[in-house]
């Protein structure tokens, strides 16, 4: 079982590496005795949510020819909510995404996208290692805000 | 959850301010919910846009403040926005992941009183109390900037109206300040706490925005004052205060919808694809909807036509010369209407319009769903296959022209199959009508429900439509010859009927015989776009505003403005 200490380092990783941004401490600083797991319940919920996002994107890029402006407006919505949990990598890629479907860029789409994926995809491996690990320290080390 | 959609916790104030937030992201949904909670105030949820107009129509008191993202799924936050501050005016602040200055600004003109940036920081969610209280104390302002200049010749007839007792004079002015002490609950404590105001939120109604109007009208659009629209209203427990701030909203409505339609005017002729986006056309989304009763209504006149079609043969004559006379007279009719009559009254002018749609008006492509079925149907009973497309559209017309020039046409809520009918019956007797005249109509007319509905997306040629009649009517006035008074007058008086029957809108939109009637009844009583809300979905939204442009070139603004109002 990872020590405080540790799961507090993994945390700083993230944020350090730009895998979180402020928001995810916004997150944090509103779990309470009400909501003692409600960073994470959050992050489940954005996953679930977004997954849908992610197939719809998916499934329009594979049109022919794109239709550029039905897949900003999909990823405008993906960005909302991604900056809901502090997603900055993935944020990062959906404004990109978003200039090649303004410059009307379909390679450019499809690369950001398939980047987007990746970032989506590790994102939510760590945050489920770091939550596994504050859970196992315990409800009250889970609920400590970590400085 | 308490009592709490009476009035919050007076003491307290900003702790249990009464919160609606309206986002489609259930992630923020849930983050929104636990920092306003955080902040010890109220707060309701819900994800689609219509539900939160309805949530805070059926507690017309309930709320305080509105926050919403600007991208929902089910309306454009703009025009929730406008919705919001018109009927409830209560403060909307505006979310959304896009920080662009055109959409901030966007927000600010539809009346949003602040715009947040998600992701949205707790702190700034904190604040939003201010403008609650801001918004309080600017309306009582406003309502002692307004007795400025009427107080005097107006506090006498002030006295009689108002049921809350405020006597205005002159000598009152500096005594504003003293309401506290009138028995006066909407003004009372509005200096002390705001919170606890039981100011009575008006919810404009579209009875009470219609009586608004024709006050307004009356007085003439340029010359009005709260005192006299409240005078003119007649409501007893209706403030000048609250017809003051209606006034204000309605007249940044009006002015901005003229803008509008000025640079759309002028730039008439232009496709469906380059009308403005989405959430200008929701100003439209009236229009939308008076377009298509305009076609179903034309449509439905076709349809309940009970005259027989035996006169047929010696109508042959009767061609584009008198279907153009049938419209130009409408049109006529329908800009007498606009500009002047109370609405309500004037219906014919829409079944004009859709006459000139049908026949040989028609200049483009764009009729190219209600052509395409024709032909087919024709061909499937017209002894000449090979007849155009026009010729039929003309026959058919031709042989409601002379229904009209025989009989008035009579508006019956006969169905469509029972006119097929009797259509058929027709036919056996009228061996020398050309068959596929007949043929024509018969087999149209069915496809007329079909119509409708296609009608709602292809509203365009409604436009198209529009763009010609002005230039042909005054040509063919002469030519009228044609009972249309009475088809409007029969047609009114079905709409009546429908008129108060809001609610079943959203149910009935593809219910065909009720679906005109009743979009009628909307369009003249002032629908509120309560029940419009709906429609933008239904209609593509740039489609019409371009038609709303010619409807602002020939009527006078602000009755066509009544209906456009809230949609």
């Amino acid at each position: 079982m990872a020590s405080r200490r540790q799961i507090a380092a993994m945390k700083q990783s993230l944020f350090d590496q730009d895998y979180l941004d402020e928001q995810f401490i916004q997150l944090e600083e509103l779990q309470d005795d009400a909501n003692p797991n409600f960073v994470e319940e959050i992050v489940t919920l954005y996953y679930r949510d977004s997954s849908r996002l992610v197939s719809n994107i998916e499934q329009a890029l594979e049109r022919n020819p794109l239709e550029f402006n039905r897949l900003d407006s999909l990823m405008h919505q993906f960005k909302g909510s991604s900056s809901s949990i502090g997603a900055k990598k993935v944020k990062a890629e959906c404004t990109l995404f978003r200039e090649y479907c303004r410059a009307g860029n379909a390679e450019g789409c499809k690369r950001s996208f398939q980047q987007l994926k990746r970032e989506y995809a590790t994102l939510r491996k760590k945050l489920e290692a770091y939550f596994q690990q504050a859970r196992q320290a315990g409800p009250f080390e889970a609920a400590r805000r970590s400085k | 959850m308490d009592s709490g959609f009476s009035s919050p916790r007076r003491d307290a104030f900003p702790a249990g301010l009464r919160v609606l937030v309206v986002d489609d992201d259930p992630t923020w949904i849930r983050i929104l919910e636990k920092m306003l909670k955080k902040c010890s105030y109220e707060v309701t949820t819900c994800g689609l846009a219509r539900e939160a107009l309805n949530l805070l129509r059926e507690r017309k008191d309930g709320y305080d403040i509105v926050i919403s993202d600007v991208n929902m799924p089910d309306m454009d936050g703009f025009k929730l926005l406008e919705h919001v501050g018109l009927e409830m005016d209560l403060p909307v602040i505006m979310m959304s992941v896009d920080g662009e200055t055109s959409r901030v600004m966007k927000g600010v003109q539809h009346g949003a009183c602040d715009y947040l940036l998600k992701p949205i920081r707790m702190k700034e969610l904190r604040n939003i109390w201010q403008h609650v209280f801001r918004k309080r104390i600017h309306e009582a302002r406003e309502f002692e900037g307004h007795e400025g200049f009427e107080g005097i010749h107006l506090m006498r007839n002030g006295s009689d109206q108002s049921e809350d007792g405020m006597l205005f004079s002159l000598e009152d002015m500096p005594s504003m300040k003293k309401r506290k002490d009138l028995d006066n609950n909407h003004d009372d404590k509005e200096f002390g706490d705001p919170s606890s105001t039981k100011k009575a939120r008006v919810v404009w109604s579209v009875d009470l925005h219609q009586k608004f109007v024709k006050a307004v009208n009356q007085i003439g659009f340029d010359k009005v004052g709260p005192k006299r629209i409240l005078d003119l209203m007649n409501v007893p427990w209706l403030t000048r205060e609250n017809v003051a701030s209606h006034l204000q909203k309605y007249r940044l409505y009006l002015s901005r919808l003229l803008k509008e339609n000025d640079q759309r005017s002028s730039s008439s002729g232009t496709k469906p694809s380059d009308l403005p986006p989405r959430d200008t056309a929701g100003d439209f989304g009236f229009q939308n909807l008076t377009n298509k009763q305009q076609n179903d209504v034309a449509v439905d006149s076709f349809n309940y036509s009970d005259v027989p079609l035996q006169s047929h043969s010696s109508e042959t004559k009767i061609r584009n010369g008198d279907l153009k006379a049938i419209v130009s007279d409408s049109i006529a009719e329908k800009r007498r209407a606009l500009s002047g009559s109370i609405p309500g009254t004037k219906v014919s002018p829409q079944i004009s319009l859709n006459h000139s749609s049908f026949g040989p008006l028609k200049p483009e492509g764009r009729h190219a769903v209600f052509d395409c079925t024709i032909p087919s149907t024709q061909f499937t009973w017209s002894e000449t296959p090979e007849m155009p497309l026009k010729k039929e559209h003309k026959s058919f017309l031709q042989l409601e022209d002379s229904s009209f020039s025989h009989s008035p046409l009579h508006v019956t809520q006969r169905k469509i199959q029972g006119l097929k009918s009797h259509s058929v019956a027709s036919v056996c007797s009228n061996p020398t009508i050309t068959e596929s005249e007949v043929a024509a109509s018969v087999e149209t007319k069915p496809m007329y429900a079909d119509y409708k509905r296609e009608y709602a997306s292809s509203v365009s040629s409604i436009g198209s439509v529009v763009d010609t009649i002005p230039t042909q009517s005054k040509s063919l006035m002469e030519n009228a010859q044609l009972s249309e008074p009475s088809s409007a007058k029969n047609l009114a008086m079905k709409t009546q009927g429908f008129n108060y029957d809001l609610e079943f809108y959203p149910e009935n939109l593809l219910d065909e015989d009720l679906h005109f009637y009743w979009l009628q009844g909307e369009y003249y009583n002032m629908n509120w776009g309560f029940e419009n809300i709906g429609m933008p979905e239904y209609y593509d939204p740039g489609l019409v505003a371009e038609l709303s442009s010619h409807l602002h070139d020939s009527a006078d603004c602000t009755l066509v403005d009544q209906g456009l109002f809230i949609a």
